[in-house]
């Protein structure tokens, strides 16, 4: 019997200029009030709060709030989120739901990302507006992506896999403009 | 190239860059920098189209985009084609073809102008009194026929390849028109520091500024000409980072809580368009503060003859001359209510041309325009009207006569040769997207227009779209609105008011037709020129009783051609006011609507063409299905195989081979797309017991059950299969179709109805692949491959759940069917979705284990008479009529829907319900969604008593069947009903809705 | 296109919301007691109201919350949202509603 447990197969991505798919991580969706996100961030060692819209990383871990419960965890694999949750909540009611093969990432980059990303997100991108570490959960044309600003002109996309070749042609669409 | 059409120097063109392009197949030369309208002055060219319903010779009557009469057509290649494009907003390129509308054989002979001669039998509501009768005749023959003689230009006959973009933009500040207020208000909204857009419909940017002269006599704008002051000023705007200059781009919409939608053409300009730009752009702008610099259209006059070719806007003919160098004419009548055309027939002498007259329709005369007509040796006759022009192709004459103090003509007829007539009856402010934000309008009478007053967003307006028209007072209207605009976004700053002269020319209006002698029953005085609206069809819409303007203009058409009346509506309210003796006020003003301008179905369109019109959603296992020859179908936006067909096979083959195999072998299934939602929370259960018709407390961990789910109406809402895999989760299974509005409808009470409970739901549809391996063989063909849990029919029987691995991957293991079969349902991490299917279609093959598709699926589950939530419901059936009734937790006090179901009419004996159907012959297939009689051929109308929901070929049956709901099912056993078909009745015999293996052998094996 | 001030994420575009329809319509915790006409009105009745409507909206596309809004139905302005389980403002109910 074959083992197929390093036959991962991400979903297939167009890649242009300014899109480039992002390596398979692990990823949960936390549920859970103010214990559980305190409970949770002592074991992650990130000071996550209720802040929505906001973001925390510490090396190769990191929390987006996406909603006033919810937050959205990545991580090197699943397993390890779980191994370190799983004993820090056990005694508090939450959910904590693996969603690493549900979607998968995305940056696009460069001093044109965001006019690109606007060519389908009504969301106002100016720095100002948008700053370095923001992320929220909005539409790029018919599609829901998570939207995560990590630089400057840098942009992390998490999307549902059946939706990622259409995110990625879209985008590699609205770039054309751009590149001449 | 001097033949007297063009100025010796001055204009905005480029003398040095010659264009060649063609009219009619007519090769002419234009400069860079002319429009279509000025380039073909520019050649002598006045006739360029035929009017929609008469036919008559029509030429070019403005400069701007509010030109009715000349549209053409311009032609790239036979998918590039665009009709109804007003020559004025055409600029010309090297090679642009464009054609002439709306006639034929030819411009000069149009066999259509006899509707000209016919004008007196087709006056307003014409069609709708004439075509009447027979009413069949409207469709078939009136109705094309009439299309076919009245109209615009073609469509293209091929899909549009070109691409078109969209783009989401915020400002602070946007300023619609770049004309001086729009250069001013954005001046001084950018010096703020504010965000700040500035578009205008124009090439260029300057408005009114184009059109006026340069040189020695140009206005001068802090103390600089004007032309230098533009330059400067777009300039410092362009270079300005937070500033977005769009040029060609026209604000065509304004829209709830100030987004405005513009519309920048790109490419339309090009010779030779780069392939990666897009033709058109669509900006959604929300901007948190608007200022309107939109400008004023000026008016024509309406006399008798007005729509000759040569008869032209006199500040139109002043920017054809001042912008393009183009001399329209030699000898020129100017009519006017407006000092405005005293500059234009200044300017115009100016350049050489020859002034006959300026007949003024007021009875006195002043100013400074005025006198420095009478210094230059003008002819000005004052309390004169025009009653009629002459001229086939173009005007050569007109007839002027004197009014009297009361408005009467009195006096001698002096008839005055021209080739060309400047007519001014003022200006009316462009309050169209104003009107749009749902602002309110006032009358103003100094200007004889509307303008705005109280704003319904945060929005300002100013300029002439205000009515404020001298340079130095519009200048300062604008830095003012551009300052406080920015200010109000939380910008400060002191507006500069650029110092300029005061002159206003736009001194005079006039609404409605000119005075005639009598009540004239000659020549035709057109109102609105793109409709063929004259003061005759008003007069006759104000006589038949006709008295609030929105039904005169739908009577009359008066305002709705597509140029929506920009250069008619002042003056086919003036004379209804006057016919119907109402001030203008208190006969009102018709709704101004989007798009200001037409704008092209692809700017709408945007990205969404093609493959990007909607996402196309595929499974981890779409591309071995692809490979393995399946056709698929569109279930929501999800492409599922429907079938894997082999050489020779059409569906019904396939499917009937795919059937047999999973009965008789084993069948392998990509059921990924099933919606999933993990529910999770100490309350879990308790969600699960409200939010389902069945009881959720003694599900055991590691077990399954069919769950209903209802609307609070009693009706099915989604079905689906739930796991508990721990005391405080669940997985629950929905619909394909059904997956995100289930979410939405659970999330709802959990938030809005149950924040009590600590529970939450979270979809995993796409973490997981499942592949259903169904068949007497299926144990068979797992067992080789699965780790750490036994699937023995002891150990796993029917219902049951568990996790382990199979090859190495984690995997959540389903003994589940919906074939009727031994089935299970692997689920395992997406992205090892495809690896899994492989290694367990390999392992099958020893068992001939078959792919099969939808197709089958839909079959097989309706031999077990399994419903599918949307064929056998419509949102009007209950679980008891669907024969689910014993799904109910009868000893919960409450589910969503439970109450529903204890209404009198959901527990009537006659409802609807799930019974099979037979038909006699058992080759005969029936048609889904056929209706279902008690007798044998009933007339129509005659009350149904069901229809049928599925209908198939079963091959294991060896005969058709069907399900169908039918009123009181259930007590018919064994009756014989009706299914009328065109060929006659098809006798049906009703029967339990479970074809196959009614006790439930097969999937307990 | 409305610009919609969720509670939790600041102005939004519609393009991210989903309307719920009239708010503060609570379902009953003992619908057995209901009699049929109380509860078809509950299941079916609902205002029309020209001028200030409580409604619902849902942030799907954002922050997933439910929450309430006022809007004037004659302007489209919204005078304020809050968030499920607060009352409406009452002193904004009767607020002139401009720009």
């Amino acid at each position: 019997m074959a083992d197929l447990s390093a036959a991962r197969q991400p979903p297939r991505i167009t890649a242009c200029g300014l899109v480039r798919p992002l390596p398979s991580i692990g990823r949960y969706i936390l549920r859970g009030g103010p214990l559980v996100i305190a409970a949770a961030g002592n074991a992650l060692g990130l000071a996550i709060s209720q802040t929505v819209c906001r973001s925390w990383v510490n090396v190769n871990r990191a929390a987006l709030c996406l909603g006033p419960d919810e937050h959205l965890l990545l991580g090197p694999d699943a397993l390890e989120i779980a191994g370190v949750l799983e004993p820090a909540l056990r005694d508090l009611s939450h959910s904590l739901v693996d969603v690493s093969h549900r979607q998968t990432a995305l940056e696009i980059s460069g001093p044109h990302a965001a006019a690109v990303l606007n060519a389908g997100c009504p969301l106002d991108l100016d720095p100002a507006a948008f700053p370095f570490g923001m992320c929220t959960r909005t539409v790029l044309a018919k599609a829901e992506i998570v939207l995560w600003r990590t630089g400057d002109d840098i942009f992390h996309i998490e999307v549902w896999r059946s939706f990622a070749a259409y995110v990625s042609r879209f985008l590699d669409e609205a770039a054309r403009e751009v590149a001449f | 190239m001097n033949d007297g059409l063009r100025s010796v120097v001055g204009g905005r063109i480029d003398r040095a860059r010659p264009v060649h392009f063609t009219f009619d197949g007519r090769e002419l030369t234009g400069f860079q920098g002319d429009t279509l309208a000025s380039a073909l002055l520019a050649n002598g060219v006045h006739l360029v189209g035929r009017s929609f319903k008469y036919h008559r010779p029509r030429g070019i009557l403005a400069a701007g985009s509010e030109e009715p009469n000349a549209l053409v057509a311009v032609r790239r290649d036979e998918a590039r084609y665009t009709p109804n494009l007003p020559a004025t907003q055409v600029e010309i390129y090297d090679g642009l073809e464009a054609h002439s509308q709306n006639r034929w054989p030819s411009l000069s002979f149009d066999v259509g102008a006899v509707n000209d001669l016919l004008s007196p039998f087709i006056p307003a509501g014409f069609y709708y009194k004439t075509f009447m009768w027979p009413r069949r005749a409207w469709k078939s023959i009136y109705e094309p026929r009439i299309r076919a003689a009245a109209g615009l230009g073609e469509s293209p006959t091929q899909a549009d390849p070109d691409r078109y973009s969209n783009r989401f933009i915020h400002c602070d500040v946007l300023v619609v028109g770049a004309g001086p207020a729009g250069l001013a208000a954005a001046s001084a909204a950018a010096e703020s520091g504010a965000r700040v857009i500035v578009c205008d419909e124009q090439s260029e940017f300057g408005g009114s500024l184009l059109g006026e002269p340069d040189g020695e006599r140009a206005p001068k704008i802090e103390d600089e000409r004007a032309s230098a002051w533009l330059t400067r000023t777009v300039d410092v705007l362009t270079r300005n980072p937070r500033v977005t200059v769009l040029p060609r781009t026209t604000a065509f919409g304004y829209f709830p809580h100030n987004l405005v939608g513009l519309n920048q053409r790109l490419t339309d300009h090009l010779a030779e368009p780069h392939p990666d730009s897009p033709r058109e752009r669509q900006w959604q702008v929300r901007a948190q503060e608007v200022v309107l610099a939109t400008g004023a259209i000026e008016r024509p006059l309406v006399f008798p003859g007005n729509d000759r070719p040569g008869i032209m806007l006199a500040g139109a003919v002043r920017t054809f001359l001042n912008r393009y160098g183009v001399i329209p004419g030699s000898r020129a009548v100017v009519v006017t209510a407006c000092d405005e055309a005293y500059r234009a027939a200044l300017d115009l002498r100016d350049a050489g041309v020859f002034i006959a007259t300026i007949a003024d329709v007021r009875g006195h005369a002043s100013g400074p325009l005025w006198e420095a007509a009478r210094r230059a040796g003008l002819a000005v006759q004052t309390g004169t009207t025009v009653i009629g022009t002459s001229g086939r192709l173009r005007v050569n004459s007109v007839r002027l006569a004197r009014v009297d103090d009361h408005g009467n003509v009195v006096g001698d007829v002096q008839t005055m040769p021209c080739d060309i007539v400047l007519m001014s009856g003022g200006f009316t402010p462009s309050v169209h997207l104003f009107s749009q934000s749902r602002g309110k309008l006032t009358w103003d009478d100094k200007v004889r227009s509307f303008v705005p007053a109280d704003p319904a967003e945060r929005v300002r307006s100013a300029g002439a779209c205000r009515g404020t028209f001298a340079l130095a007072a519009v200048l300062e209207d604008g830095a003012t609105a551009g300052s406080a605009a920015a200010g109000d976004a939380g910008f400060v700053n002191t507006p500069r008011r650029p110092a300029a002269p005061a002159v206003d020319s736009a001194i005079g209006a006039y609404a409605g037709a000119l005075p005639q002698p009598g009540h004239s029953v000659g020549a035709k005085a057109f109102v609105d020129w793109q409709n063929d609206v004259t003061t005759r069809d008003l007069a006759q819409a104000a006589r038949e009783g006709f008295r609030s303007i929105e039904h005169i203009k739908r009577y009359t058409t008066t305002g709705m051609a597509t140029d929506q009346g920009k250069t008619s509506n002042l003056n086919a309210l003036g004379f209804v006011s006057h016919e119907i003796d109402k001030p203008i006020p208190e006969v009102g003003l018709t709704t101004f609507r989007m798009p200001y301008t037409p704008v092209t179905f692809g700017s709408f369109a945007g990205f969404a063409r093609g493959d990007l019109f909607d996402p196309t959603r595929t499974t981890p296992i779409h591309d071995w299905a692809a490979r393995n020859g399946a056709v698929f179908e569109d279930v929501s936006l999800w492409k599922r195989a429907r079938y894997f067909p082999r050489e020779g096979e059409d569906m019904h083959a396939a499917v009937a081979r795919e059937c047999l195999a999973v009965r008789n072998g084993c069948g392998i299934f990509d059921a990924s797309t099933l919606g999933k939602i993990e529910v999770v929370g100490k309350d879990a259960v308790t969600f699960m017991n409200r939010m389902y018709v069945n009881g959720w407390t003694s599900l055991a961990v590691g077990r399954s059950r069919y769950g209903v789910l209802l609307r609070d109406d009693g009706f099915i809402y989604d079905d689906g299969v739930v796991a508990r895999t721990a005391e405080d989760r669940f997985h629950v299974t929905t619909t394909t179709g059904g997956a995100a509005r289930v979410l939405a409808s659970m999330e709802d009470f959990v938030q809005t109805e149950w924040p009590d409970l600590s529970v939450w739901l979270t979809s995993t549809t796409e973490q997981w692949a499942v592949i259903a391996v169904q068949g007497p063989h299926a144990r068979r063909v797992l067992e080789g491959l699965v780790e750490g849990v036994d699937i023995t029919a002891q150990d796993m029987p029917h219902m049951s759940v568990a996790r382990g691995r199979i090859c190495g991957v984690p995997m959540l293991l389903f003994r589940v069917s919906f074939t009727g079969e031994l089935g299970f349902e692997v689920n395992v991490p997406a992205d090892f979705g495809l690896a899994v299917w492989e290694a367990i279609y390999a392992a099958g093959q020893q068992h001939g284990i078959t792919p099969y598709g939808t197709e089958t699926m839909h079959v097989l589950r309706a031999e077990k008479g399994y419903i599918i939530v949307g064929q056998e419901t419509d949102g009007t059936v209950t679980p008891d009529d669907a024969g689910l009734g014993w799904a109910i937790g009868k000893s919960k006090p409450d589910f969503v829907g439970k109450r529903s179901l204890q209404r009198p009419a959901m527990t009537a004996t006659d409802r609807k319900q799930l019974v099979g159907l037979f038909t006699l012959d058992p080759q005969v297939v029936l048609e889904e969604g056929a209706q279902i009689m008690c007798e044998r051929g009933q007339q129509t109308p005659a009350r149904p008593i069901g229809h049928v929901t599925s209908s198939y070929h079963s091959a294991v049956l060896g005969r058709s069947i069907a399900l169908a709901l039918v009123a009181g099912g259930r007590a018919r056993m064994g009756a014989t009903l009706y299914v009328p078909m065109p060929n006659g009745d098809v006798p049906v015999q009703v029967t339990s809705p479970v074809f196959y293996d009614s006790e439930g052998a097969r999937l307990n094996g | 296109m409305l610009l919609i001030e969720c509670p939790y994420c600041g102005e939004r575009s519609e393009l991210e919301f989903v309307y719920g329809g009239q708010a503060h319509i609570a379902r009953p915790k003992n619908p057995a007691d209901f009699s049929a006409q109380e509860w078809t009105d509950y299941l079916y009745q609902r205002d029309n109201i020209k001028g200030v409507h409580a409604e619902r909206w849902r942030h799907t596309h954002g922050c997933g919350r439910f929450f309430n809004a006022l809007r004037d139905t004659t302007t489209d302005h919204f005078i304020t949202t809050y968030k499920v389980g607060e009352s409406p403002p009452a002193a904004l109910n009767t607020a002139k509603v401009g720009p």
